[in-house]
């Protein structure tokens, strides 16, 4: 038995699980229309490569990653490309974003594809493929896949986030149970690319069954299938990572500087379908749950709107009163259901104000400390708030503001009802923007003391060139003269004044 | 609305009524030994508190509804009430609850901004400005040379009248710790003073019972989360380990170490009034430190300062002390370098 470890704090809340898992997963046919946003990914957007018009197979490249951090995407059915235009999307600012429209035509004709020999490919090659099959991380954070895989070096172990702790949501659960098999040959892929000593794929364990799938499909292989105990956030990277090797990636760090890399399991399949089949990514689980009449999972291509895959589920139930795209921890959420599903989703949540009633209205901060108390990352989220409140950027920063990792457990047991972690998103957001700021303002200086640098410069080389032509005028006049002249004229001089001195 | 959207948050007001609930043993336990006399003025701080509560916030600025109905302004009155004599006149509870209230509390920016536990100030502000007035405490019943009854109390508490051939005297007798004070400092010997009959098994007569019952509402909130270990243990350890020095070293003039356990507000602070989560330390090596000082201080106060009990002025000095602690005591977090401080290493 391997010896698991803790972390500090976390959470036990209402798990809402078996209202989704208990059904099979189906496949969501496909929609009238597709939105997909280009920038689906944290890094850079990708450029369009298709126009408004343009007839698209399944799979084929809509739009090409631009740079290391930035993923492709694809289209996830065949049709036409009927505008690429400014559409709202899931994003807390609200501000409209680059997407594609794509109407089905119904036939699925794929571009052609075909099964990867990834053994044969060098490493950069292979990266190169996950990178332009648009293969990001599922797990939420959207990191592309090939960027992580890209940078390690001497990696000991490869964990396989499974542990899925948010409540509500089941897509890895079901996915697990359902395509194990499929599951372990993407890991096999990187496992390859990371050349780790040892894979760890960490469950919690209320869920058995995945766990009993996942194991069958290990075995006889080097990959070891762990349960770990539910308590919410141990899914979160660094919670993980501890919980099943002990070490703490450092503050500010990543993974890899501990020897360790993270992929969820969802994304391994993902893998699997490109180095299987030759699939680029277009389509994903996403668990459809709340206040629908039918809880269930769904594989759904990219970009269909929330409201066909809520028609999905049987429906909304009267008292409906918004949605939540991902789990209620950390979740968005979004009245609009015309808003299109992306790669990071992973769970369409209902509301009603039965299953998640408004909070109270806020109090003030008692200091009881229970949030500290849950903290997994062991921060004193009161006193966060306080300098977050207070604008204090600057001691935020050194109370450690960007070691939050935003679970939202101290929201869930404030007594005072204070959304805390919008306070620290803010305050990391007012950080960012003024260091934005202090960089353009650099940029600025650096520029107009260039500017004022180059006009002075003109200045005195236009003097020196006038300078010098002056002088060069003067000689040459001298040179025309000779010296003669000079003598005369300075002899005149002289007894000009000697003649007035005597008058 | 933002994430997370569900919560299973106790409320404040829930709270701080379980820590008001936790309280009625000893009120009961207090009104038996003591008479009624202390529901008079439980009820007196109540409503002026609540009254304070609602013009300060008035004043302030601030909706009055979400405020009034937290408890908060409610325990402190309570808390303030159990350290003052029963016996008292109407004005002293007021004056102090009014100040605790307006000044300790709203001026310094109302629920949890305020550094000083209030019911603390208040009882401070009394026993320095009416220090006379502090020291009627009712004996427990069958002690005193007199008793009252609940109609003469109301009588003495409202218009300060006594029953002809009744003195205050005769009805009040100094506390445990204070008699214990000025009878070591006459040259009784330590045995010689436990005889008396105010002395019971553990502490004074009757108030050692509602030690025991503020014992036992703390350990209720310990149970149910509301408070945590840290700051009751710590402070009557450190209560019962210095008392325990003096006490091994001389015996004969330092009071054994369940004695102060048992007299004066020792319980009432371990579990009532350190426990203030506004108020104390937010590390929890912080309330570790915090709690400490308090039980040295409590102690330190009671033997060899001016005053008979220690638990205010030590509450008040430590509150002082909170930003520096919570400053000098961080913890790791995690992923930073040093000993990891996760529970459970293998």
């Amino acid at each position: 038995m391997r010896t698991l470890h803790t972390f500090h704090g976390g959470i036990h809340p209402d798990e809402h699980k078996l209202e989704s898992s208990r059904l099979p997963s189906a496949r969501a046919p496909l929609p009238q229309h597709l939105l997909l946003p280009l920038q689906q990914h944290i890094g850079t957007m990708p450029k369009a490569v298709v126009q408004a018009g343009d007839k698209v197979l399944k799979g084929q490249l809509l739009a090409h990653a631009e740079g290391t951090i930035s993923a492709a995407v694809h289209a996830p059915t065949s049709g036409t490309v009927q505008s690429i235009a400014l559409h709202a999307v899931l994003h807390p600012s609200g501000l409209p974003e680059q997407c594609i429209t794509l109407i089905p035509d119904g036939e699925e004709r794929w571009i052609e594809h075909a099964a990867l020999d990834y053994r044969s490919l060098a490493k950069a090659e292979l990266l190169e493929k996950l990178r332009d099959a648009g293969i990001v991380g599922l797990g939420g954070a959207t990191f592309p896949t090939h960027a992580k895989y890209g940078v390690q070096q001497g990696i000991q172990t490869l964990v396989l986030n499974g542990a899925e702790c948010e409540p509500w949501i089941t897509t890895d659960d079901r996915l697990m149970r359902e395509r194990a098999a499929e599951i372990v040959q993407g890991i096999e892929v990187l496992r390859y690319l990371a050349q780790a000593a040892e894979t760890l794929i960490g469950i919690e364990d209320n869920k058995p069954e995945a766990i009993a799938a996942m194991r069958q499909a290990c075995e006889g292989s080097a990959i070891e299938v762990i349960a770990i105990p539910t308590l919410y956030p141990s899914g979160g990277e660094k919670q993980l990572i501890r919980i099943l090797t002990g070490k703490e990636v450092p503050s500010g760090g990543r993974p890899h500087n501990v020897g360790v890399i993270c992929s969820n399991v969802a994304t391994a399949y993902a893998v699997q379908r490109l180095v299987g089949h030759g699939e680029p990514l277009i389509s994903r689980m996403i668990t459809v749950t709340g206040n629908v009449k039918t809880p269930q999972n769904f594989e759904v291509l990219i970009g269909t709107p929330i409201e066909d895959l809520v028609r999905l589920a049987g429906g909304e139930l009267p008292g409906s009163t918004g949605y939540i795209v991902g789990g209620p921890m950390m979740g968005l959420e979004t009245s609009d259901s015309s808003l299109p599903v992306v790669k990071g989703s992973n769970c369409i949540i209902v509301k009603s104000a039965k299953l998640f009633p408004a909070p109270d209205p806020a109090l003030p901060c008692i200091r009881c400390t229970r949030c500290a108390q849950v903290c997994p990352a062991n921060l004193q989220p009161q006193e966060l708030y306080w300098f977050a409140k207070a604008k204090n950027l600057g001691k935020a920063q050194s109370y450690h503001l960007f070691d939050c990792i935003e679970c939202g457990a101290c929201s869930y047991v404030c007594p005072s009802k204070i959304p805390l972690v919008q306070y620290y998103r803010f305050a990391k957001s007012e950080i960012w923007a003024n260091e934005r700021d202090k960089e353009a303002a650099n940029l600025a200086r650096e520029r107009h003391e260039f500017r004022l640098m180059r006009i002075e410069r003109d200045k005195q080389e236009k003097a020196e060139k006038l300078a010098q032509k002056e002088k060069a005028a003067m000689a040459a006049k001298a040179a025309a003269a000779g010296v003669d002249e000079i003598a005369i004229t300075v002899l005149r001089e002289q007894v000009r004044e000697i003649a007035q001195t005597k008058e | 609305m933002f994430s997370p959207f569900i919560s299973n948050a106790t409320s404040v007001q829930a709270i701080m009524f379980r820590v008001l609930l936790a309280l009625v043993p000893a009120i009961a336990v207090y009104a038996w030994y003591f008479g009624p006399a202390i529901l008079v003025s439980l009820t007196l701080a109540s409503v002026t508190a609540l009254a304070t509560e609602t013009v300060m916030l008035k004043l302030r600025g601030r909706p009055v509804m979400p405020f009034l109905g937290d408890n908060s302004a409610l325990l402190t009155a309570w808390l303030l009430a159990l350290s003052i004599p029963s016996l008292a006149p109407w004005w002293l509870v007021v004056v102090g609850t009014m100040f605790a209230i307006s000044i300790a509390k709203h001026l310094y920016g109302g629920l949890g901004n305020n550094p000083f536990n209030p019911a603390m100030i208040g009882y401070a502000v009394l026993i320095i400005s009416f220090p006379a007035y502090m020291t009627h405490w009712v004996a427990p019943g069958g002690l005193g040379q007199a008793s009252m009854t609940f109609a003469e109390q109301l009588g003495y508490i409202f218009g300060g009248r006594l029953p002809s051939g009744i003195t205050l005297d005769a009805v009040s007798m100094a506390t445990p710790l204070d008699t214990l004070k000025t009878q070591l400092h006459s040259g009784h010997a330590m045995a010689e003073v436990m005889q008396m009959p105010i002395y019971g098994q553990l502490g004074g007569h009757g108030s050692e019972m509602v030690a025991l019952a503020f014992a036992a509402g703390g350990i209720y909130l310990l149970a149910s989360r509301i408070i945590s270990w840290h700051l009751p243990l710590t402070f009557l350890l450190t209560l019962f380990a210095t008392a325990g020095i003096f006490n091994l070293l001389d015996p004969a003039h330092y009071a054994p170490p369940l004695l102060h356990w048992f007299s004066g507000a020792a319980m009432l602070g371990a579990f009532f009034i350190l426990t203030d989560p506004v108020t104390s330390p937010t590390t929890v090596r912080g309330k570790l430190i915090f709690a400490a000082g308090a039980g040295f201080l409590t102690y330190i106060i009671r033997v060899f300062g001016g005053f008979p009990d220690g638990v205010a002025f030590a509450t008040l000095l430590m509150n002082l002390c909170v930003p520096l602690i919570d400053a000098y005591t961080q913890p790791r977090i995690f992923g930073q370098p040093g000993k990891s401080g996760q529970k459970g290493k293998p």
